[in-house]
């Protein structure tokens, strides 16, 4: 099986964050092209500031710790600050990930994307 | 923590009875079978010894069992073999599309150097159907290689009409009976079979040695040249430990094989259905029973394999999936697809294969953890919404 790191298999141990959220500001629904693995990824957006982020996961080991991780590092962020967590900084928060699962994290990096999109849509409608 | 090892189709514990019988022939007597010498006749002998064995065991005469190196070797002979043979005859090979790597990858490789190939389709239950079998046959047609069961979903091919059909029509018939021998009998004769590969590891004996079983008159041509070994048909020096430990092997598989089918077979039932009785929207691939003693492979749905898989290791259960996601090229399970499933249910599969020393608490205690992994799973997968 592939080796995953401590910090990888803590996170798909304990996954932070799993769940929807109730009235989420932004969602993000996006598949994974390479396996046919899918990824939700809730947002709650208060002043311009992400106060919350859930997400719901099929796919493997990876799939769910990069989910985790990428919920936990986006907590507490502004929008503007959530641009620069990458499918890379979410891995290297991992300790790594084996080279075959990083696809993996694009994932968890494309959701997130996703979901801040659909916030801003909804913004500008709301404004509209 | 035990380990609770159900991942038997891919390799087995070498039996210590095996280990104890190799362990002489690595110092003791080392000498080389080709040489004249007193200490190369002990090996040269218990090599002709073990070849015996395995010729029993299949119904076979000695001279038709030649060692190779692996299950995958005599795959790549038997198949490359009878293709270099026979290709004057004609270049058309059949197979399924659910067959073992080492033969489905053999086949293209053939089929980029100017053979033709037929992949037959198998039905819900992974079972070929003669008749498009039989349509399928040309007069180009060399050779059918069509596995005995299937490694992943433990599905038995009707190998004796299979055979009569590729003998009525004067075809050599080469089967993979990795997963079949020494588990359940095997007969050459009874199942009309002219090739056949056996692989050590896959019932206690040593990794790295294999057998193929050529019928006599069958011409093939051999893939690795050099000295007059295995009646000139495979050069290399003997792997006189190896060839030891794989008839050490068969000899034990003979004395067991009976009683453990009967009691696998049953141990397997009744966790498939416990299994099925206690988690929802969960379903058995492969036949119910034309199936290998040993094998339950059965798919969760909205939850990935190797999430499964993993949760098992944290309970120390060692299982196996045809997921994407473990796969090394991202694509899910050929044999799951061959059998109608969608690529969702073929990411949930699970393949639990049992051994001799799995017991009925063993299997207990999977039944017990493996609806809360599942539940756990499904809470936290957007695919699943009951
Ligand atoms: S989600 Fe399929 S390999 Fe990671």
């Amino acid at each position: 099986m592939e080796q995953y790191s401590e910090k990888v298999m803590d996170h798909f141990r304990n996954p932070r964050n799993v769940g929807e959220i109730e009235n989420p500001d932004g969602i993000g629904h996006v598949g994974n092209p390479m396996c046919g693995d899918v990824m939700e990824m809730y947002i709650k957006v208060k002043e311009n500031i992400i106060v919350d982020a859930k997400f719901k996961t099929f796919g493997c080991g990876a799939a769910i710790a990069t989910s985790s991780m990428a919920t936990e590092l986006v907590i507490g962020k502004t929008i503007d600050e959530v641009r620069q967590i990458t499918n890379k900084v979410v891995a290297e928060a991992l300790d790594g990930l084996p080279p075959i699962k990083m696809h993996c994290s694009n994932l968890a990096e494309e959701a997130l994307e996703a979901a801040i999109k659909d916030y801003k849509e909804k913004l500008a409608h709301k404004k509209a | 923590m035990k380990t609770i090892y159900l991942d038997h189709a891919a390799t087995t514990a070498t039996d210590p009875e095996v280990l104890e019988a190799m362990l002489p022939y690595f110092h003791e007597h080392y000498g080389n079978p080709s040489s004249i010498y007193s200490i190369s006749r002990i090996s040269k002998n218990t090599i002709e010894n073990a070849r015996e064995i395995v010729a029993n065991a299949l119904g076979a005469n000695s001279k038709e069992i030649v060692f190779t190196s692996s299950g995958s070797e005599s795959d790549n002979f038997a198949i490359k073999g009878v293709a270099l043979a026979k290709q004057q005859q004609g270049n058309h090979i059949i197979t399924s599309s659910i067959e073992h790597h080492a033969v489905l990858y053999t086949c293209k490789f053939l089929e980029k150097n100017g053979f033709n190939v037929t992949y037959l389709p198998v039905d819900n239950n992974g079972i070929i159907k003669l008749d498009e079998l039989e349509k399928a046959i040309t007069p180009q047609t060399i050779l059918i290689t069509i596995m005995h069961a299937n490694n992943e979903i433990g599905t038995i091919q009707p190998i004796s009409q299979i055979g009569e059909i590729a003998r009525k029509h004067g075809i050599t018939f080469h089967t993979d009976a990795v997963q079949t021998f020494g588990h359940i009998p095997v007969n050459v004769d009874d199942l009309n079979i002219d090739m056949l590969r056996i692989s050590g590891h896959k019932f206690y004996g040593p990794k790295g040695v294999g057998a193929l079983y050529i019928r006599k008159g069958i011409k093939i041509t051999p893939l690795i040249h050099g000295g007059d070994q295995e009646r000139r048909r495979r050069a290399s020096t003997e792997n006189v430990p190896g060839i030891i430990g794989l008839g050490k092997a068969v000899e034990i598989a003979g004395k067991v094989m009976e009683n453990e089918a009967t009691r696998q077979t049953k141990l397997r039932n009744e966790f498939i259905r416990t299994i099925l009785d206690n988690i929802d929207d969960a379903r058995l691939n492969g036949h119910s029973s034309l199936r290998l003693p040993n094998n339950v492979n059965i798919s969760f749905e909205g939850i990935e394999g190797e999430s499964i898989l993993l949760n098992l290791d944290m309970e120390g259960i060692a299982a196996s999936t045809g997921s994407a996601c473990s796969s090394s090229n991202l694509e899910p399970s050929h044999v799951l697809l061959s059998i109608g499933l969608s690529h969702e249910f073929a990411h949930g599969s699970v393949r639990f294969s049992m051994g001799k020393h799995t017991t009925k608490d063993d299997l207990d205690y999977v039944v017990e953890v493996l609806p809360g992994i599942v539940k756990k799973l499904r809470a936290m997968s957007p695919l699943y919404k009951k």
